[in-house]
């Protein structure tokens, strides 16, 4: 299991957890349950819980597959800096935000699930991995070389004129070694 | 239209009659608990309890039918047997795992039902032991069974508890919290990002589904739901004694005391066999896993491809067929899928494993890949074949005409079927079926070229020398290429072999115009059904599905049949 990047399965379970969480919270709140305030609590959170982890990580190697629509989210999540970039914090912030959905029956799954994300979480920072966005890449116009400037000003060297009968017949022998170097311009 | 029925209409079949199960067996368990029997349970608990018990019946029935499409011996057996009679219904379990994930789904959306459901019972439950009025009824049913602890009816016996502590001192409860939390890991790590990039978390964490089925069995021990029984129901009649239940047990009230009782775990009674079925499977898997295998060679292709030649004793393989293969030197509990490479008349078996992911870069490095000189044959790691599994690629002779497309490394299940068919047709002379096979191999670099480049050669060879050149055509598809490679292209596209693959036939650059090849082919065969045969990426398959549903029309039908692992 060496390459896995676990920060990439723990943000399916983080995604998962917050639904689980909110749902839980709902019904509680709507069931006008004993405790509901925790409930009310479990919709906030789980609301917070998804819209941070909507936005898929860059992955380190291979390539990234966005989740629909979550260039907004990226661009929210982006400008915490270093509080959504360090997993550590977010495993964390997901272990603190998970314990009061513990008390009551309705948030009490969406507590563990967090919980276990969390602690994935906690894996993919010890093994040093971060959060990138994924950002459209930007068009970097080629500049322009300056020979484009200086168009030549003599013809190009030719062979003589008896090599260049040859040339509809037999490809092979009319190559030849243009005398002048000739370099691509990049 | 006609040639969706025929391509589709079996799966949408089989997937209405899936769902109309469902919907019966919901509809059927929610009106039973619309009975006498649990009047007063309903007292307690409302709508509830027949909204937790219906999904539960569904839960029942679905999680019978999540083991058996993943038995792929049984299936393979099954498929054998049933391709005499008909071989759209063997198609048809080419699609286990798509049906597999369908019932996953299914499971989890009847998983969250019946949990919602719950929350609202034990809600309910606790709501009867706090409101401890002796004129309210739901106080009164719920102080039932104080006495003897075995005709109660509310499982929340006392007020100083709360449904969270419940939750985790009951059997029910405990299990219902271990296959949910199971259900979920299970599920999370199955997401396609996870299963495509990391199999190996993937296929751990599916393992899990061992704890969601001991758990399942074991959730109902409890008896936690009750209701009357039918003893209590003849001394107490719920429309007559419901009302006056602070009379109930006394003197001159012809309404004694209701008594309750659970009803006895149903869930083993489902999933016994498919479990026991499932075990039989692990067991052939396992078993075959121990004959022995031996690898007579090892080939080290320039496009990080390494190819195993090897041999089992009563090994028998149809085109087109794949194996699992297990290194136990690399990892004793994978396996991996590859499809077979060399075809059924060869004296080996090979696989073409291409180098992307942990397991199989070890395997490269214990077959000494990493090495410059020649391994010796005892240092060889042992290997385990489980399979060969039959797929769609089988069918291919069974249409006269037959296009064949492969994407990259999805070309692998064709190169099988082109050899079998230069054995077949050019060494034997034997009469096949097939009279015309349109290839296409679509490929987004030129590395991959050289380890295929060998077999088109001599097929293209063999071919001028017999002067059979109508039977094959191939086309060949360069779909990305650098600026440095076209320029050398475009200086030798009049040389008489191809720049890249060496054959005569040239490579083509760009994507295939599929509608031109559909158009060209139905008219040069008219009045025929053509197999079209993919590997490759899921957008290709729509897009020629797309092609083959409006090309079939009068008498030439084109029917699709894809590949997936």
């Amino acid at each position: 299991m060496g390459q896995i990047e676990w920060a990439m399965w723990a943000n399916e379970q983080a995604l998962a957890a917050g639904l689980i969480l909110l749902t839980g919270g709902v019904v509680g709140v709507a069931g006008q349950f004993r405790g509901w305030q925790f409930a009310a609590y479990a919709v906030a959170a789980g609301a917070f819980v998804c819209l941070l982890e909507y936005p898929r990580s860059k992955r380190a190697k291979g390539t990234s597959v966005a989740r629909t629509g979550q260039y907004c989210f990226t661009v929210c999540v982006k400008a915490f800096g270093p509080l959504t970039r360090n997993y550590y914090v977010r495993a964390f912030l997901h272990a603190a935000i998970c314990v009061p959905g513990g008390f009551m029956l309705a948030t009490v799954l969406g507590c563990v699930c967090l919980g276990i994300a969390s602690l994935i979480y906690l894996a993919a920072a010890i093994r040093g991995e971060h959060w990138e966005p994924i950002l459209p890449k930007k068009e970097t116009r080629k500049p322009v070389a300056q020979s484009i400037k200086n168009p030549p000003q003599n013809p190009p060297p030719r062979p003589p004129a008896e090599l260049r009968r040859k040339q509809a017949k037999d490809l092979e022998a009319a190559a030849y070694d243009n005398p002048m170097p000739v370099t691509l311009d990049e | 239209m006609g040639n969706f029925i025929a391509n589709e209409g079996l799966s949408i079949f089989v997937i209405l009659v899936w769902l109309g199960i469902n919907a019966y067996l919901f509809v059927e368990f929610y009106m039973r608990f619309l009975v006498e029997r649990w009047f007063y349970t309903r007292v307690l608990l409302g709508h509830a309890l027949p909204w937790a018990r219906a999904p539960a019946a569904c839960l029942n029935f679905n999680c019978l039918l999540i083991l058996l499409p993943v038995c792929r011996n049984l299936l393979s057996f099954l498929r054998g047997s049933i391709q005499c009679c008909s071989r759209t219904a063997a198609r048809q379990l080419d699609r286990n795992i798509t049906f597999h994930k369908l019932v996953a789904y299914m499971i989890a959306f009847h998983t969250a039902v019946h949990i919602v459901a719950h929350l609202f019972n034990f809600e309910y439950f606790m709501d009867a032991q706090l409101n401890r009025n002796g004129s309210l009824l739901t106080f009164v049913l719920s102080e039932i069974g104080n006495g003897d602890n075995a005709s109660f009816l509310n499982p929340i016996r006392s007020n100083e508890t709360n449904p969270t502590i419940v939750m985790f001192t009951t059997i029910a409860g405990l299990t219902g919290v271990a296959i949910t939390l199971a259900l979920i890991l299970i599920i999370t790590s199955s997401m396609e990002v996870i299963r495509r990039s990391y199999f190996e978390v993937f296929w751990y964490t599916h393992h899990l589904f061992v704890i969601f089925f001991i758990g399942l069995v074991f959730h109902g021990f409890g008896r936690i739901v009750r209701g009357q029984t039918n003893d209590s129901l003849k001394t107490n009649k719920p429309d007559l004694c419901a009302d006056n239940f602070e009379d109930w047990g006394k003197a001159g009230s012809n309404c004694s005391v209701p008594v309750f009782a659970g009803n006895p775990p149903m869930t083993w009674k489902y999933v016994v066999a498919p479990m026991f079925l499932y075990l039989c499977e692990r067991l052939v898997r396992f078993y075959r896993s121990h004959q022995k295998v031996v690898i007579t060679k090892v080939v080290m292709h320039p496009s990080k491809t390494l190819e195993l030649q090897m041999k089992r004793k009563g090994f028998h393989m149809e085109v087109g067929q794949y194996v699992f293969i297990q290194c136990p030197s690399v990892s004793r509990l994978e396996w991996h899928p590859f499809t077979l490479t060399s075809a059924p008349e060869e004296d080996y078996f090979s696989a073409h494993i291409r180098i992307v992911g942990d397991w199989t870069q070890a395997l490269y490095e214990a077959c000494g890949g990493d090495r410059n000189e020649p391994q010796e044959a005892w240092k060889l790691p042992k290997m385990a074949i489980d399979g060969p599994f039959g797929t769609a690629s089988e069918d291919v002779f069974r249409y006269e005409v037959v296009m064949l497309v492969g994407a990259g490394i999805g070309v692998t299940p064709f190169a099988s079927i082109l050899k079998s068919v230069w054995y077949k047709r050019i060494q034997n002379n034997q009469e096949v079926f097939t009279k015309k096979i349109y290839f296409y191999w679509l490929c987004p670099e030129t590395q991959a070229f050289e380890w295929f480049a060998d077999l088109l050669q001599s097929l293209e060879g063999q071919m001028a020398e017999r002067e059979v050149t109508d039977f094959l055509s191939y086309n060949i598809y360069l779909t990305r290429w650098k600026d440095t490679e076209a320029a050398h292209f475009r200086v030798h596209h009049e040389a008489e072999n191809d720049p890249i693959t060496g054959l005569k036939q040239k490579t083509l650059y760009g994507k295939p115009n599929w509608d031109n090849e559909f158009t060209n082919i139905a008219s040069k065969h008219p009045g025929t059904k053509v197999g079209v045969f993919l590997c490759g990426p899921p957008q290709l398959g729509k897009s020629l599905e797309k092609q083959c549903l409006s090309h079939s029309e009068d008498d030439v039908k084109f029917i699709f049949n894809k590949e997936n692992f």
